[in-house]
């Protein structure tokens, strides 16, 4: 019993809804956290899950309250503790890693004083010492240069130093039991990888228990041994990590693992109906029932409880979880995806060049944009009707410029953007004519700030029925009606607004809009990141069938991988605003040429134990592109000289037809996969 | 008829709305106070005349400076006027003024902070700095110096005020705009090759409206305060007409033996500008925004 | 950084480069002049005349404007047209007696506005916070010449504490002053301490929700090393441009107060030329009145620029 480090005893947490009822966000939570083992919390935004780990330091959110149970901490229960005595627990015995760095640093304070204050606070060294063990602090969490980083203000920093500073602090007290709420989300997903790495080796190299809260079964499958998955304030599901994601015996994980798309599986996952109940909407029976596939009478009426299995040692909520165990793996199945893209080209960027530079005063009077060194630079891409190319890349690469330059919305430097090999669409919205504007629709990542708030759904989608087609009365009725229909939607939600519906509601109704207009090309920016994973294979599988149907053809940008691996034809990989690999998916992804290809493919996560990331250059970031030669040269681990430094790259072709830019030859960046 | 039902359904849910909003308002004790308030002072407003007990501008010096009584509820003034006949009168002058004043201030206002919050760049810079400009000069100076070149006459005061008060408007108008022109939707809408005046109208304002009309309601109490001190020093309501920043004013001299003169006008003012400042606070919490954090400029 | 202060000034000369240009333009488009609103019925033949030669009216406007704009800069407005007496000798006097009425209020003020609004902030929804929050709301909604005829009335009238109007010539010494100026810098800091505590109130609740001052918690930071150490710094910078306007929009309540007290200062002098139709004191008492407005915002704008780590780097880096 001794190893038992944290123990949660029926913990229930809620809040008093305006109408005075009590809305439970926790309901009788119980579970033990053993001492050096590395605990996964998984679940959906609203799962309860962050919640759950703040509780676990003693702290409860204003507006929440505890309503039941206790979180134990070397006996003594952590929620009914005096707040004198809290502070000699918190950051010394348990410290927290927060999801967003860059908000939980204070603004005001230097690096080196927030961490010297943890020190302060938790450790008797004196002013000498302290000073010493920031800087040790700093280097192991692998940040250059420890001196100057001390002196820095938090802003100076980037996202990804901003997260290891936290690390650092937490690990200022030297704690028993580390709590990481979300620690890499928001981060790219090279720096992802780097960090989770780094957990990874201080988990090992310090003995700390640790609790990692995330939404993301890839970074969870990384650091775990055991994983508890949460659903609507519930545990569904806790068992040791390689059963929970090798064999999940409760239905949502099932069909969880089962929905997300991987990087060795080209196709579209099966996706799961619905979405996670609100808290407080389900009176009776189980959470998970209206979109479970397993599901009777009873699980409509009893709520299961959570059962403890000896042979497996796991835990599950389910009435039926028996009809899941004989099932051996997840078998992921697929939908290949059937695009007859024709060989007539629809879309063509040539040279294209974006700039957002300032422009000066006498460029402003001639009407044109200087800027030696661009954001976007040499865009060459052929787009056929009916496929889907997808355009990957990190933050700052470029991508989602691209899609602005051809939505209009930006103006091009250099360069032709042509569509239907004849109509010139170089030019900004202003010059383009009502049928350019109507052939090109755009979706946007996040439908809470797409769909204007004070209109109905009716209102939204009407929109381009109006502008383009001028429809009135009962013909525009029949066509919102019969575009709802075709984004799976009921017709009663014409009189809805946007903040009634789910996010995945929301992203449908963005993209009946698109539709609306008839395009010819949806341009889809981030479109599922900003959705819970349950809702994300829905969408791109909603997305992937009406394309069946229309004809339509897809520029989709990601920073997710698999995901565009399950999408789309061709990837268009980009950094720094350049292009470094064109090709068709299949290729791009099993055999990785560019170096910089090479690296985003090994640094994705996937919600597998036996698949780790391979980290193979270095998560710097870099602010600008440089001024001459490669564009991946600060950052390459393949350099062959100089040559990289002062010559742009040559295109390669592969047999298979991918090209590639690179100065290696192409035979050798081949060999160096096996 | 399927088309009628949804649109009837639409109607009737602006005004579901109005009244969920009136009701979250009067949800807080602070609110229901300014809300009763102010519907206390506008209904007396219009009922003032016929339940007055005298006349407002009897001069009777056998009456003067009469303590409370029976007769005199709250006594009488320095010319033997009823000073509770002349208080339930003294507000009818400032709460239409500075009503109507707070609707151009909105309009002009409003309208401008759009303008400028959707053109940006040189146009905007230009317009806002000539706005800070006339912000800098003190309202009461500025006032003050058309009221007494033009005269005190209501075509003056409701314009003049309406322009000096309109100006914070813009400022808060034009915040609101940048904050929504950011947004996505617009973006759409702006790809689709909607008009200028579609993406105002349609995507804009009722984003904005809220903001606007809160700010609005928080305008008019400043003003009616910056109205009665007009006429408290004697450049507002010309008498015989009773006002209460006038009544304060004339009373104030023989305070030390006839306060009743002076406290029942103070206890009008004061109530009815706390009545909707606590209103346009409660609005503004209703409608979720934080307004606690503007100057009052 | 030095390149945003300037450019800061400069804006600031920029607007009151307007308020010259809207001043004059105001007194020249409405009806009649100087000289016809001054002599009223008497305004025409030889007196309007000599009239406009004096004040030299009959030389073209933008003349006008030009050699008046220069002697203003150096601090000459001319001569008054009631007195007879330059307006620079008139308004001294009057900006000192001001400037000590407005600063003591400030001063005053600003202190009880922060604890106020500290506490209103950290004991949310509290007693302390619902009784504070209810006085200030009085405070604040009620007009300066209200609170400060109630004043005479309970402290000078009832109580016979302190004198309640100020009968002292224009020059009199500070230590003379000083009993006399009590009762309106209550009446101004009244007002003034409302608004500021309630916006330093809604700036603390907003840092206390942030998720840094969380993570503080989270690290063990006790409550009160907290408070200074992650709070104030982080709710108090944004405060200071509102404080400032505030203020600066107060200081037309400032010109009321000073009527009801009598109080000798340049609120009681626009008053007493606005009376006179003295209208070249007019337009130098706007040119001062937005002058100190200006400065005021420009102080607030340069303290957050040089407190603000985040502004002052983001230039370095340019």
């Amino acid at each position: 019993m001794t190893d038992i480090i944290q123990k949660v005893k029926n913990l229930s947490i809620g809040f008093r809804s305006k109408k005075g009822d009590e809305i439970l966000i926790l309901k009788n939570i119980s579970t033990n956290i053993k001492k050096g083992e590395t605990v996964g919390i998984v679940g959906e935004s609203g799962s309860g899950k962050s919640t759950l780990a703040l509780a676990m330091m003693g702290y409860v959110k204003h507006g929440l309250y505890t309503i039941g149970g206790e979180c134990q901490f070397n006996s003594s229960n952590l929620l009914k503790m005096k707040s004198k005595d809290l502070e000699k627990i918190r950051g010394r015995k348990i410290a927290m890693i927060p999801q967003n760095a860059g908000q939980a640093l204070t603004p005001n304070l230097k690096i080196g004083y927030q961490i010297d204050e943890a020190l302060q606070l938790h450790s008797d060294l004196n002013e000498k010492e302290r000073e010493k063990k920031i800087s040790e602090l700093l280097n192991k969490v692998r940040l250059p240069s420890p001196e100057t980083i001390a002196l820095r203000y938090p802003h100076e920093l980037s996202g990804g130093q901003q997260q290891r500073v936290a690390v650092a602090m937490a690990l200022a007290g030297t704690p028993d039991l580390l709590l990481l709420d979300e620690p890499t989300t928001g981060l790219d997903v090279t720096t992802q990888a780097h960090v989770l790495e780094l957990l990874n080796f201080i988990a090992k190299d310090t003995g700390t228990s640790m609790v990692y809260v995330s939404h993301d079964l890839g970074a969870i499958a990384q650091v775990s041994d055991r994983i508890i998955v949460m659903y609507s304030g519930e545990i569904v599901l806790e068992g040791p990590s390689r059963d929970i994601l090798k064999r999940p015996i409760h239905p949502y994980t099932h069909g969880l693992l089962k929905s997300i798309p991987k990087l060795s599986l080209a196709g579209l996952p099966e996706s799961m109906p619905g979405s996670q109940p609100q808290p407080g909407t389900i009176q009776s029976g189980c959470s998970f029932f209206d979109r479970c596939n397993f599901s009777d009478e009873n699980c409509k009426n009893n709520s299961p409880q959570l059962e403890f299995l000896k042979d497996l040692n796991t835990s599950v909520r389910c009435f039926n979880y028996e009809k899941l165990i004989n099932e051996n793996q997840v078998s992921q199945t697929v939908n290949k995806i059937k695009n007859k893209s024709q060989d007539k080209e629809i879309l063509n960027l040539s040279e294209v060049s974006i700039s957002y530079a300032k422009q000066k005063l006498l460029d402003q009077i001639f009407n044109r944009i200087s800027d030696d060194n661009p954001t976007v630079k040499d865009i060459n891409i052929n787009i056929k009707k009916g496929e889907t190319i997808a355009l990957v890349g990190e933050s700052g690469s470029g991508k989602s410029t691209i899609l602005k330059s051809i939505a209009g919305l930006l103006r091009t430097k250099d360069g032709l953007i042509r569509f239907d090999e004849n109509r010139n669409l170089s030019s900004d919205l202003k010059e383009r004519d009502p049928n350019d504007l109507r052939i090109i629709q755009l979706i946007f990542q996040n439908p809470d700030e797409s769909l204007n708030p004070n209109h109905t759904i009716e209102e939204i989608i009407a929109q381009p029925l109006k502008l383009y087609f001028g429809l009135k009365g009962e013909e525009l009725k029949k066509n919102i009606i019969d575009l709802l229909q075709k984004v799976r939607l009921g017709e009663f939600y014409t009189s809805r607004y946007p903040r009634q519906l789910s996010g995945g509601e929301k992203q449908r109704v963005a993209v009946a809009r698109a539709f609306a207009a008839k395009p010819d090309i949806i341009l889809c920016d981030e479109v599922t990141s900003a959705l819970d994973v349950s809702v994300q294979a829905a969408v791109l599988n909603l997305l992937q069938q009406l394309k069946e149907n229309f004809g339509t053809t897809y520029i989709f940008v990601s920073h997710d991988l698999a995901v565009v691996r399950a999408i789309s034809d061709r990837v268009a990989v980009l950094y720094q605003g350049r292009l470094c690999e064109v090709g068709p998916s299949n290729d791009v992804y099993r055999f990785p040429s560019h170096p910089y290809t090479e690296v985003l493919l090994g640094a994705v996560l996937e919600p597998d134990p036996d698949i780790k990331p391979k980290l193979v250059a270095e998560d710097i970031v870099e602010e600008r592109p440089p001024e001459k030669g490669c564009s991946f040269q600060g950052r390459c681990s393949r350099i062959v000289g100089d040559i990289c430094k002062k010559e742009i790259p040559p295109w390669q072709l592969t047999d298979s037809g991918n090209a590639i830019r690179c100065h290696i030859p192409i035979k050798e960046l081949q060999k160096e996969q096996f | 008829m399927k088309l009628d039902n949804i649109y009837k359904e639409e109607k009737k849910s602006a005004i579901a709305k109005l009244s969920e909003i009136i009701i979250t308002m009067a949800s807080r004790p602070s609110g229901l106070i300014g809300l009763s308030i102010l519907v206390f002072h506008i209904i007396l407003a219009f009922i003032s005349p016929y339940i007055a007990p005298h006349d407002f501008k009897a001069i009777d010096p056998t009456l003067m400076l009469q303590a409370p009584s029976a007769e005199y509820w709250f006594g009488t003034d320095d010319l033997g006027r009823d000073v509770f006949t002349r208080t339930i009168l003294g507000g009818r002058t400032a709460l239409t003024i500075t009503f109507f004043g707070s609707l151009i201030a909105l309009l002009w206002g409003g309208l401008l902070g759009i303008f400028c919050g959707l053109v940006g760049g040189k146009i905007d810079d230009v317009v806002m700095r000539i706005v800070d400009a006339f912000l800098s000069i003190p309202w009461i100076l500025a006032m003050l110096l058309i009221v007494s070149l033009l005269g005190t006459s209501t075509e003056v005061l409701i314009p003049a005020l309406g322009f000096f008060y309109g100006k914070g408007i813009v400022r808060v108008a034009r915040a609101a705009t940048h904050d929504v022109i950011a947004k996505d939707f617009i973006v759409s809408a702006k790809a689709r090759g909607h008009s200028n005046f579609s993406i105002i109208w349609n995507e804009i304002i009722p984003n904005v409206r809220d903001a606007i009309l809160v700010e609005g309601a928080m305008r008019w109490s400043w003003m009616l305060l910056g109205f009665s001190s007009l006429s408290f020093l004697g450049f507002g309501v010309s008498p015989p007409t009773p006002d209460w920043g006038l009544m304060i004013s004339n009373a104030r001299g023989l305070m030390s033996f006839a306060y009743w003169a002076v406290i029942a006008p103070i206890v009008g003012l004061s109530s009815l500008i706390i009545g909707i400042n606590l209103t346009a606070d409660a609005f503004a919490k209703a409608l979720g925004i934080d307004r606690s954090t503007k100057a009052p400029v | 950084m030095l390149f945003l202060i300037i450019k800061r000034i400069l804006l600031g000369f920029i607007t009151l480069f307007i308020v010259s240009i809207i001043t004059f333009v105001g007194t020249e488009i409405l009806p009649g002049d100087a000289c016809t609103t001054y002599l009223e019925r008497q305004a025409f033949g030889e007196q309007l005349e000599a009239c406009y030669r004096r004040l030299g009216l009959n030389v073209p406007a933008y003349e006008r404007y030009v050699s008046w704009a220069l002697n203003a800069i150096q601090g000459d407005f001319g001569y008054s047209l009631s007195g007879e007496m330059p307006i620079k000798e008139v308004l001294g006097p009057r900006i000192k007696n001001s400037l000590v009425l407005a600063s003591a209020a400030i001063f005053i003020g600003i202190p009880i506005a922060l604890i106020l609004g500290i506490i209103t902030a950290l004991w949310r929804d509290k007693l302390p916070d619902v009784a504070i929050s209810t006085v200030t709301i009085f405070a604040m909604t009620i007009p300066e010449f209200i609170s400060a005829t109630l004043l005479i009335l309970i402290i000078a009238i009832w109580l016979e504490w302190l004198p309640g109007i100020v009968i002292v010539p224009t020059d009199v010494s500070f230590l003379e002053l000083l009993p006399n100026i009590i009762l309106p810098v209550v009446a101004i800091a009244m007002i003034m301490t409302a608004h500021m505590a309630r916006m330093v109130r809604s700036s603390v609740i907003q840092v206390m929700a942030s998720e840094y001052v969380q993570m503080a918690i989270l690290k063990g930071v006790p409550y009160w090393k907290m408070v200074f150490k992650h709070v104030l710094p982080n709710a108090l910078l944004p405060a200071i441009n509102v404080v400032a306007l505030t203020i600066a929009w107060l200081l037309g309540g400032v010109v009321v107060t000073e009527v009801v007290f009598n109080y000798p200062g340049l609120g009681r002098l626009v008053i007493e030329s606005i009376s006179n139709r003295d209208l070249p004191t007019v337009q130098a008492l706007a040119i001062i009145l937005a002058s100190i407005y200006v400065s005021i915002n420009l102080l607030a704008d340069l303290l957050t620029l040089i407190l603000n780590p985040r502004l002052k780097t983001l230039q370095i880096r340019k």
